[in-house]
This record gives structure tokens, sequence and C-alpha cells, in this order.
């Protein structure tokens, strides 16, 4: 656990942080987040004794950081600063093995774990290893800071927008990667974000900061739904359930009850396609290669017409794809089901706009209770477009060509 | 895999200083070409030593000064970049511009009458002459050290010695290494003038042939001295490149 008690940082005339005070419990995800200059980095940084503070105490586990020497304290606090900061003369692997070393690991203890590390982070450890940081994408180089701040199993994680520096695609991926990694470690984290949705996907708890004062402090769900000032509301932005949605993934509301052939088009049963919206396609290994309409089949169509092939790339989403992202995918699509794959491709199910509005309704029964015509309580004019609502309220097929490859 | 690219300029550099240190040392040779082209000089070799004595004399002044150029000038660099010594940056920064900017003949003449003739005002004189590009070249070497490797470095849990050491030198040693071997070849150069309050070295052969008019003296002190540069800096380069690590090459 770590708390902070009333923490002041003065820099001459300027306090960059202002008696702050929360508590991270153990295992748990903090987001700190607030306009630029608020004193998010700084606030990280007293934690690990890079800034002293002026005034306040911050207590790990019950040992007053203060009392414990900053380089002693820095090695079992792993820390991804701002900017990444790999060392461009030492390889990935010797990048990553730094704290085992200054630990004083010995190497048949440190290199296997920098190999275990790099795949945790998703780097293939063989092509990785033996490269120099000017070798990798911003992408990879994140993902390298990440696998060195994890090095010695530190309890505690201190990242400073770790994924700041990235495409919004590359950052959705190290996100659920992130996420997965923290399911499985269940480290103590505090996360520095400027990104509101990363924040709510994220924290468990997240802290809102404004010109060095911590605002609220509180999960995420509460800072949607009650936010202590204005400044909360107009921060966290206006689509609140849209924003809650990024907040559940696929995993929760998948189905793995559908019908799938990987006989083509050829394999399709009209009976059974009754029962559903679509049936799979699939190759000898279970990727999905595209799907037959049930819908268009019971128009008297043969399998081969209602049939589209699609790139699972595009066309379906993953368990930790968010129900946001796999909302916002229905729409692109223009249907009320989506296809769930692995990250091979393999097809592992569905997930439904029902499931997803069904999540909502029982997570937070205001939601189910807005009035008609607010999907999943968001007003027309900011969440989903008048005419994707009609789409997905008739279940309209995309225009032709729109999806198939 | 780069490992031919890297031997290269090394095994060329090692054997241009194998076939200087042999045309050095064929004392016959030089007398032989001196003659061809001043075949009305009475005596075109210089007398007073070998080429090869007096090539070894240069090595000693050039060695014992930047030597201590070295040892001075480097820690020096750190130093300013350092909290501590941050205060004194631009003292130390006027002071080697000074010492590059001030005449060495004036050095050496100024040094006479506190330390004799002989080496030691010479090397003096080369040792504040060679010292700017090294402080400046370590400084700015140090400067460049990327901020978020040192922050991450600190963050780490890594001290100050260790920071130095193993991200900060490694990072800035190839500039460092530039400075060096500018520093060197100024003074093989520079250490001709030495000769003029008797350091010996390949001065001698120039001053003794201005002084008595013969042109086949100051060519052959002229030639090796710049062959030795040529040299030393092919040397200086294949250790520059020796010594920068892996990740940084271009
Ligand atoms: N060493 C320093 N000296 C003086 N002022 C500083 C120092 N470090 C930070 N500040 C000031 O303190 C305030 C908070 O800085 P901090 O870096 O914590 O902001 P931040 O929330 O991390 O911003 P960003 O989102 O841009 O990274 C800023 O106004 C900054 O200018
Ligand atoms: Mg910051």
């Amino acid at each position: 656990m770590i708390a902070l008690e009333d923490v002041t940082k003065r820099y001459d005339s300027l306090t960059a942080v202002d008696g702050v005070s929360f508590e991270v419990p153990s295992g748990e995800v903090c987001v700190l987040i607030g306009p630029s200059g608020c004193g998010k980095t700084t606030t990280l940084r007293m934690i690990n004794r890079l800034i002293e503070p002026t005034s306040g105490r911050i207590v790990i586990d019950g040992r007053d950081v203060m009392g414990i020497r900053p380089e002693e304290l820095r090695r079992h606090i792993g820390y991804v600063i701002q900017s990444v900061g790999l060392f461009p003369h030492l390889t990935v692997a010797e990048n990553v093995a730094t704290v085992p070393k200054l630990l004083g690991w010995e190497r048949s203890r440190y290199s296997p774990r920098v190999l275990e590390l790099l795949e945790i982070v998703g780097l293939d450890a063989d092509e990785y290893a033996k490269k120099y940081p000017r070798q990798l994408s911003g992408g990879q180089a994140q993902r390298v800071g990440v696998a060195r701040a994890l090095a010695a199993d530190p309890p505690l994680l201190l990242m400073d927008e770790p994924f700041g520096a990235v495409d919004p695609l590359t950052r959705e991926r190290l996100q659920a990667e992130f996420a997965r990694i923290q399911r499985e470690l269940g480290k103590t984290v505090v996360f520095v974000t400027h990104d509101v949705d990363e924040a709510i996907r994220l924290a468990d708890r997240i802290a809102l900061m404004r010109d060095g004062r911590l605002e609220q402090y509180d999960t995420p769900e509460a800072l949607l739904d009650h936010p202590a000032s204005k400044f909360v509301h107009d921060f966290m932005g206006a689509d609140r359930a849209l924003k809650r949605l990024g907040r559940a993934r696929v995993a929760d509301v998948m189905t793995s009850d559908v019908l799938s052939t990987t006989d083509g088009t050829g394999g399709v049963s009209r009976e059974s396609c009754k029962e559903a919206r679509f049936f799979y396609l699939t190759d000898d290994e279970g990727t999905l290669e595209g799907w037959v309409d049930c819908h268009v089949l019971d128009a008297g169509t043969s399998p081969e017409e209602a049939g589209t092939l699609v790139d699972w790339r595009e066309a379906a989403v993953q368990p930790d794809t968010t129900l946001k992202e796999a909302l916002s995918r229905m729409l692109g699509l223009g249907f009320r089901n989506v296809a769930v794959v692995d990250e091979r491709g393999r097809l592992l199910g569905e997930v439904s706009l029902s499931a997803i509005e069904r999540t909502m309704a029982e997570g937070d029964a205001h939601i189910a209770n807005l009035p008609e015509g607010e999907i999943l309580g968001v007003p027309p004019e900011e969440g989903v477009p008048p005419e994707a609502r009609a789409q997905l309220d008739e279940g309209v097929q995309p225009e032709e060509g729109e999806v198939t490859t | 895999m780069s490992e031919p690219r890297r031997a290269a300029p090394i095994l060329a550099a090692l054997a241009g200083a194998v076939l200087f240190a042999w045309v050095v040392s064929q004392q016959e040779i030089w007398a032989r070409v001196l003659a061809e082209v001043f075949p009305r000089a009475a005596r075109p070799v210089y007398p007073g030593a070998t080429i090869a004595e007096l090539t070894i004399e240069h090595l000693r002044l050039v060695g014992i000064s930047s030597g201590l150029t070295l040892m001075v000038g480097v820690p020096l660099g750190v130093w300013v970049t350092r909290p501590s010594g941050a205060d004194f940056r631009e003292v130390v920064a006027t002071a080697v511009d000074f010492g590059q900017t001030f005449p060495p003949v004036a050095v050496l003449a100024l040094m006479v009458p506190i330390l004799g003739f002989g080496l030691w005002p010479a090397v003096v004189a080369l040792f504040l002459y060679g010292m700017f590009p090294v402080v400046s070249n370590t400084v700015a070497g140090l400067e460049a050290v990327p901020r978020a490797a040192i922050d991450a470095a600190r963050g780490m849990g890594m001290g100050r010695a260790r920071i130095l050491l193993s991200v900060e030198i490694p990072l800035a040693v190839s500039v460092i290494m530039a400075g060096v071997r500018t520093s060197v070849v100024i003074n093989i150069g520079t250490a001709t003038v030495a000769a003029a309050v008797g350091a010996g070295g390949l001065g001698d052969p120039i001053i003794g042939g201005i002084n008595v008019q013969n042109m086949a003296y100051v060519l052959q002190g002229a030639v090796a001295a710049a062959m030795l540069a040529v040299v030393a800096d092919s040397l200086l380069a294949s250790a520059e490149r020796l010594l920068t690590p892996r990740g940084l090459e271009a």
C-alpha cells in the first residue's frame, strides 16, 4: 500500500503539488490524471524520492520513504519514465537486466527472466533481445521500457505516460496488454496519463489533479457519475455512458455459443441458422474467414449469396477489446453482433449489442431507466449518430464491399 | 555481423603505424632520398641524431604532455558537468580557451626562467595548448547524453558514480575521444616548436635547418612530424571506433 499524507512540493513561488493525500491499496491501479502542469509527474517522482517533498509524508507498506536510502528504494520500485529513456548503448536484453544486475543477481537468474519479460510484454525474445534501442519502433521501445520496470518483479510500479508517444492503434494494444499483465501480476501501480479514456480503462481509482491540488480521488464510475466539481465533470467529458463502456471488456459479455463451419457456405445449415444471427465460416484452424447472414438466408437467398468473406483484423474484436471499441466496431459494420477472435484470428464467439446493454443495465440501473431514444444513455447528438442507430435497429447489411476483402 | 566493418580500418591504421616505424628506422633511405631531392646540399641529412632517435624523443614529449592533458582535462570536463563543479564551468571554459589562444611559443618563453631549458617548459606549453579540445569535447559529450537515459538510470536506483561510468561515459566516449584525437594531433605539430627551448624531437632538424639555412634538415623534420601526425590520427580514430558502443554506431 502507498499512502501520501498531505504532500506538498514548492519551487520558490510555485507550488507544484499542494497538500495531496491519497492511498493506493495493494494490487490496485491508481491513475493520476489532470491538465498539463498540474503536478502529476512531480507527485509520482516524490514516491521514489526522485523529488523530495517540501512537506508531508509518503508511506509505502508502513515505511516512511524518507527513512529508506533513495537508491535502495528505487531498486524495489519499477519506474517507467515519461520519455522511455532506454539506454541507447545497451541491447534490449541488457536494458531489461539493469535492475537485476544492480541487485546483484547472477546471470543464470536474470537471463531467463529477461527473455520471459520480453515475452510478457509481447516481444519475441529471440528477435529482440540482441537489438539496440535505435532499431526499435516507438511502440516496441515502450514495451521494453515496461519490461525493464518489471524486471526485478517489484511490488510497486510507477508509470509516467508509458504509452504517450505512440499512435492510437498501438496505444490501444499496449493498454490491452497492460491490463492483461496487471491481471496476471497484480502490482500496485501509480500510472500518469493525460488521456481520460486510458484512465477509465485501466484505473481502479483515479486521482484527478488540478493546479497541484487533488480534485477528486475515487473509482472511475464515481468520477463519471458523481463528479465532485464542475471541473471534474468537464474534465471527464460529457459522454459518460460511452466512457464507462471503456471499462468493460468483451470477455465479460461475450458468448462462445455460436454456429460455425469449416466447410464454407456448403456447411451452413438453414435449420440451425434460424436460431442465430450469423453462421461463421472458418478454416481448419478455426481462423475466421467470413460469415453467412442468417437473416438474408431466411429471406430465401442461397448460402453462397448470403455469405460474406472478411478479414478478421477488421471485422472482429478480441476478448480484451473494450466494449466501447466493440460498440464502435458494430456501428462500423452495421450489425448488432460482432465476432470475437483470439490474437491469431481463431473464432472464440461473438458479442451482441443486447449483451452490452444488459451488462450496462445490471451494473447500473439508472442507465437502463433512461428515457427512450437514448441508446446506452447516450443522447443521439453526442454518441451514436442517428443513421447508425437506424442501421443497428434494423440490422441492415453494410454497403456492398464495405467489409468484404 | 559488423565485425569486418570494425576490423578493416583498425587493421589499416596498425599497418600504417608499422610502415611508419619501418620508414623511420631506415636512415639509409632518408639519406638517399634527401640526396636526390637536394643534389647540391653538402650534408642533406641532419647530423645531430637519427630520424628514429628524433621521433622517439618527439613521441616522449607528446606522450607526456598529452597524457597530462588527458589526465587533467577529462576529469575537469566531468567535474564541471557535476552539480559540485557547475559553478566553475565558466571559469574553466575561459581558462582552457585562453590556454589555446595564448601562443605556445610565448608560454615556452615564459616557462624557461621558471623551469630552465629542456623538456619541462615544453611539456607545460603543450599541456596547456592541448587542453581546449579535450575539456570542451568532454563537456559537450556529457551534455549530449539524453536526459531521459540519466533520469531512467536514477529512477532505477543507480548511484551517481555508476551513472557516470556505465551510462554517461559510454554515451559520451566517442565525442571525448574525438577531442583527444584533435588534441594529440595538434600537439604533434606544435611540439616541433619545443625544440627552441632544447626539448629535442623532430623540431630539432627544423629549427637547426632554419639556423644554418639547410632546407633539407627542415624537410626531414617536417615530413617525419607530418607522417607521425597522420599515423597517430588514424590510430586514435580506430580507438574511438573501438570504444564507441555498438548501439551507437550509425
Ligand atoms: N524543477 C522544477 N523547478 C520549478 N518548477 C518545476 C520544476 N519541476 C516542475 N515544475 C513545475 O511544477 C508544475 C508541475 O509539473 P509536473 O511536471 O509535475 O506536471 P505534469 O502534471 O506532470 O505535467 P505534464 O502532463 O505536462 O507532464 C509545473 O508548473 C512545472 O512547471
Ligand atoms: Mg508529466
